[in-house]
């Protein structure tokens, strides 16, 4: 008898993994909480990585009833090579440390907090939990429209694999039932003619003929009945199915970010440190998303992501160099009815102490109408006309948030406010 | 044992990577050496698997299927991360109490050693499975793979349904009391799956049924104060020890569904009830066996020298025993069927005095006596012989909490014996190892409170972690929970008290 061996090996792997999640859910604070330790200290080129989490031993206790220290017990033991019954061995001191016995073993290790790898998926899904660009609109699209196609009642052509057989027969049911209605009342008439007629004299010729007449008549309508036809063409129903048009949501993010010489390297590293997390979460979370990165000093440039982040240059300040860039593009590529646009905008708030008006004036009347969104980062704490300017604007316009962040470990926080899912507690 | 039909002109091909062809082979000459020992088992089904894939197993405790839950996802981290450090090996087999019974190969292993957990596992383990008196009277491997699926399915069902945190709470609770959960005495009957599906809903109705009943005291409370019979009236009449089973049929705030899942947990911790209290015996025997088996495959000329070597050093790390700390189930099991056997084919003196029932009889037919009729506890009590004492050189160390020193009670010499024996016995005795609690009382015509009730063993208190327990007994019960600890002079020495948790 030769037994099948199964391969198992190509199958199920990573049964645990709805386990693995459940336990992630349960731990999700202490995790949170190593997310954001980990973002605050690390480097811009490894944010996107998986992270150690540690959680408290005790947190993960299942309790169950067991004896606990005191009372007497006995253990055996294999190994004695020095004692005789009645030895008294002095307790090692701390209590009865080191009689373990029967529960010892299932923990594994003691002392340490449990310590695990959060992968990098994990890592960036806790790490965006929640979060979610603000007032996203669908809008419709002329030139590429998406159709989708979805079930619409039914027709009477189609193709047979769109055949619906139960439509069809019931159709048919009721047609056979309706043609041949009318023709099955005569027949139960005749068939009542024709009891009456044979209970007449049998041997008169006339009521002979009559009821030969009448059979003949019974006989051609049952047989008008059987004839009709059991399906017919006009039975049929196709499912039909039609397609519609669908909205897509489309959107663009402008990263706007002050590289002046006033910006000093602990300060463009922030905001390069908010730009990143602003860019791993837009092509995290959206499969269709434009980053549009703009850098300026005394003139604004439209930049690559890789120059965005790393090339280095400096000059003096105008910010509205910036935002006039910014209206340029929407103008030429971004049309506000087909694109949600954002905008990001990441500065020291120096300025040229005339341009820091113009920005307000640029911003409330061009491009905030424009934008579902406009945040403004301030990486440094002294308020200067910027802010001030910038300040009287958020007071109006919901569409404009602005924050201070001044330390690498406020960045995280500050970009979680900013686009935070609406309606999540914080 | 029946003699060997024709012995082979060579020994089976042993290259040290496994093919599919070499297990079959193997298989079948393991499967033909068993049959002559007459070792009765469950057909077998083998399945290689992958490391990361046994690891899944050893989260689920084994079981190729179980429910979700969060303590089963920790097990998998923390067993990964031993893994990948380098800190454990895997098992190299794990086998399922299954009828067929199912046995992992781990792909990693070299040919000797599938040929070893063939030998250990599917001969080993299964012949026990199916012959050892707990197994057969508590677990029904026909219809566990089945169960468990459908415990699966609903549980997720439940999340669906209930939302995962309720389901979570719930099954907390359960595992909390999982060793609780088990009848001690009472056997279950056997159902198929359709069967069970069928009580389900019977069952559910029914319950709650009960449950009314136990309220509808509530309203009548003025008149039955003048009721002499229900003031002395007990719930329950007698003390219960499955405290899972009380609760499922008793808790009056529990929905149908949260009672199927505690019932859920329970045919489950009553499934593995069997496999805890036969560590040293299920071990042993499929330790006994592999050496057995492949010993005698070598005698008859199927293996090769080098094979030998490489299973037989497996081997002896399996039943390495270090001096002084706990015992090695592997070692010890194994030492006393060996010794067993040598007792019935040459026995001394001694044996003569303490085993007259062994000595020359046919070592088969005893062996599969002692590995049908007991458990460890009464194994060890019953077989452990004074040789294997002194070779494992066996003392008992009392600990009195009260004196300042340890004592050695007994150590293997002939006053000691007996005495050694005992306290190993007892040792393994689940009951003396698991603190003895019971529901004692139920309010019921006052604040519904659940009272009960942990009998001391030695003056040993109950741990710390008791008052974390009983939160979880009063989420399951719905009002609040005492628990009185009384000594052996029946006197309470310590009380616990948690309030219904708020709903």
């Amino acid at each position: 008898m030769l037994q099948q061996i199964i391969d198992r090996r190509l199958s199920g792997k990573n049964k645990s993994v709805g386990n693995r999640e459940r336990f992630l859910r349960r731990h999700k604070d202490q995790i949170r909480e190593a997310v954001r330790r980990a973002v605050d200290g690390r480097g811009i080129r490894d944010m996107e990585k998986g992270e150690e989490v540690r959680i408290p031993k005790k947190d993960l206790s299942e309790p169950v009833f067991g004896h606990g220290e005191g009372g007497v017990r006995e253990v055996v033991r294999p190994g004695n090579a020095e004692h005789l019954k009645g030895d008294r061995i002095a307790k090692p001191p701390g209590g009865g440390q080191g009689q373990g016995g029967s529960q010892a073993s299932d923990s594994g290790e003691g002392e340490d907090d449990f310590v695990f790898h959060l992968s990098k998926e994990e890592f960036m899904q806790v790490f965006f939990d929640d979060l979610a660009l603000p007032n996203m609109e669908r809008t419709q699209l002329a030139e590429t429209p998406e159709w989708k196609s979805h079930r619409a009642g039914f027709t009477n052509d189609g193709t047979p694999t769109n055949l619906h057989v139960v439509r069809s027969m019931r159709g048919a049911l009721g047609r056979r039932i309706a043609l041949a209605m009318g023709k099955r009342r005569d027949v139960i008439e005749l068939e009542a003619r024709l009891a009456e007629l044979k209970a007449l004299d049998p041997n008169d010729h006339e009521i002979q003929r009559l009821i030969l007449e009448t059979e003949a008549h019974i006989q051609l309508l049952r047989e008008r009945i059987a004839g009709i036809p059991f399906l017919d063409p006009i039975d049929l129903r196709f499912r039909n199915r039609v397609r519609t048009p669908v909205p897509t949501s489309r959107a663009v993010m402008f990263c706007l970010m002050d590289v002046s010489g006033s910006m000093d390297e602990s300060r463009k590293d922030l905001a390069k440190r908010f730009f990143i997390l602003l860019y791993l979460f837009l092509t995290r979370h959206y499969e269709k998303i434009d980053v549009v990165f703009i850098r300026h000093h005394t003139q604004a440039q439209e930049v690559d992501e890789q120059n965005f982040f790393h090339a280095t240059e400096t000059g003096g300040t105008v910010v509205s160099s910036a935002l006039v860039l910014m209206e340029e593009i929407i103008r030429e590529r971004y049309s506000p009815s087909e694109w949600n646009i954002y905008g990001a905008q990441a500065s020291d708030g120096d300025n040229w102490h005339h341009d820091s008006g113009r920005c307000r004036e640029i911003l409330s009347e061009q491009l905030l109408p424009l934008c579902r969104y406009f945040a403004y980062v301030q990486v440094a704490e002294a308020e200067q006309n910027l802010w001030e300017e910038y300040g009287k604007l958020s007071e109006t316009s919901k569409h404009f948030a602005m924050r201070k962040a001044v330390e690498a470990s406020e960045i995280y926080p500050v970009f979680r406010e900013l686009f935070k899912k609406a309606g999540v507690p914080t | 044992m029946k003699p060997l039909k024709q012995r082979p002109a060579q020994p089976l091909p042993s290259p040290s990577d496994w093919t599919f062809e070499l297990i079959n082979e193997y298989h079948e000459v393991i499967r033909a050496t068993a049959e002559r020992y007459g070792l009765d088992t469950y057909p077998n089904q083998l399945e290689v698997i992958t490391a990361e894939q046994m690891m899944d197993a050893y989260a689920s405790v084994g079981m190729p299927v179980n429910y979700r839950h969060w303590s089963y996802g920790k097990e998998f981290i923390a067993t990964e991360r031993n893994y990948k450090r380098g800190q454990m090996g895997l098992a190299y087999e794990i086998v399922i109490n299954s009828d067929p019974c199912i046995a992992y190969l781990m792909e990693e292993n070299t040919l000797t050693m599938q040929a070893l957990v063939i030998a250990h596992a599917c001969y080993g383990h299964n012949s026990f499975f199916k012959g050892n008196y707990l197994f057969r009277m508590w677990t029904d491997a026909s219809s566990i793979i089945d169960y468990l699926v459908y415990a699966k399915n609903y549980v997720a069902e439940c999340e669906e349904r209930h939302g995962v945190d309720e389901v979570e709470e719930l099954l907390d609770s359960c595992h909390a009391l999982m060793n609780h959960g088990v009848d001690r005495y009472r056997r279950p009957s056997k159902l198929s799956l359709a069967q069970e599906k069928a009580k389900l809903i019977d069952r559910e109705e029914h319950a709650q049924r009960q449950i009314n009943d136990l309220w509808r005291t509530l309203p009548r409370k003025a008149e039955s104060d003048e009721d002499p019979d229900s003031a002395v009236r007990r719930f329950p009449e007698e003390p219960q020890e499955n405290l899972l089973y009380f609760i499922e049929k008793n808790a009056p705030l529990l929905e149908p569904w949260q009672r199927e899942i505690v019932r859920i947990v329970r045919k489950v911790a009553q499934y593995f009830y069997p496999q805890r209290q036969t560590q040293v015996m299920n071990e042993g025997w499929a330790t006994f066996w592999h050496h057995r088996l492949l010993n005698t495959m070598y005698d008859d000329g199927y293996l090769a020298d080098g094979m030998m070597i490489e299973w037989l050093k497996s081997h002896t790390n399996v039943v390495a025993q270090a001096p002084m700390q706990n015992l090695n189930p592997y070692a010890l099991g194994f030492a006393m069927y060996t010794d067993i056997k040598r007792i019935c084919e040459h026995p001394t003196e001694e044996d003569r005095r303490w085993f007259p029932a062994l000595v020359d009889t046919d070592w088969e037919v005893t062996l599969d006596h002692a590995m049908r009729n007991f458990k460890d506890e009464s194994f060890i009590g019953q077989y452990l012989s004074p040789k294997l004492m002194r070779e494992f050189r066996l003392f008992s160390i009392l600990d009195d909490a009260d004196q300042s020193e340890y004592e050695i009670s007994a150590i293997h010499d002939e006053a000691g014996y007996q005495h050694v024996r005992q306290a190993l016995s007892k040792q393994y005795d689940l009951s003396t190892r698991e603190p003895n609690i019971q529901v004692w009382n139920v309010n019921l015509r006052g604040d519904r409170s659940l009272t009960l009730r942990h009998t001391q063993h030695m003056s040993r208190p109950l741990h710390d972690s008791a008052e974390e327990v009983l939160k979880h007994v009063a989420r399951l019960w719905g009002f609040d929970v005492q628990l009185e600890s009384v000594n052996e002079q029946g006197e309470v020495t310590s009380r616990w008290n948690v309030l219904a948790p708020t709903r």
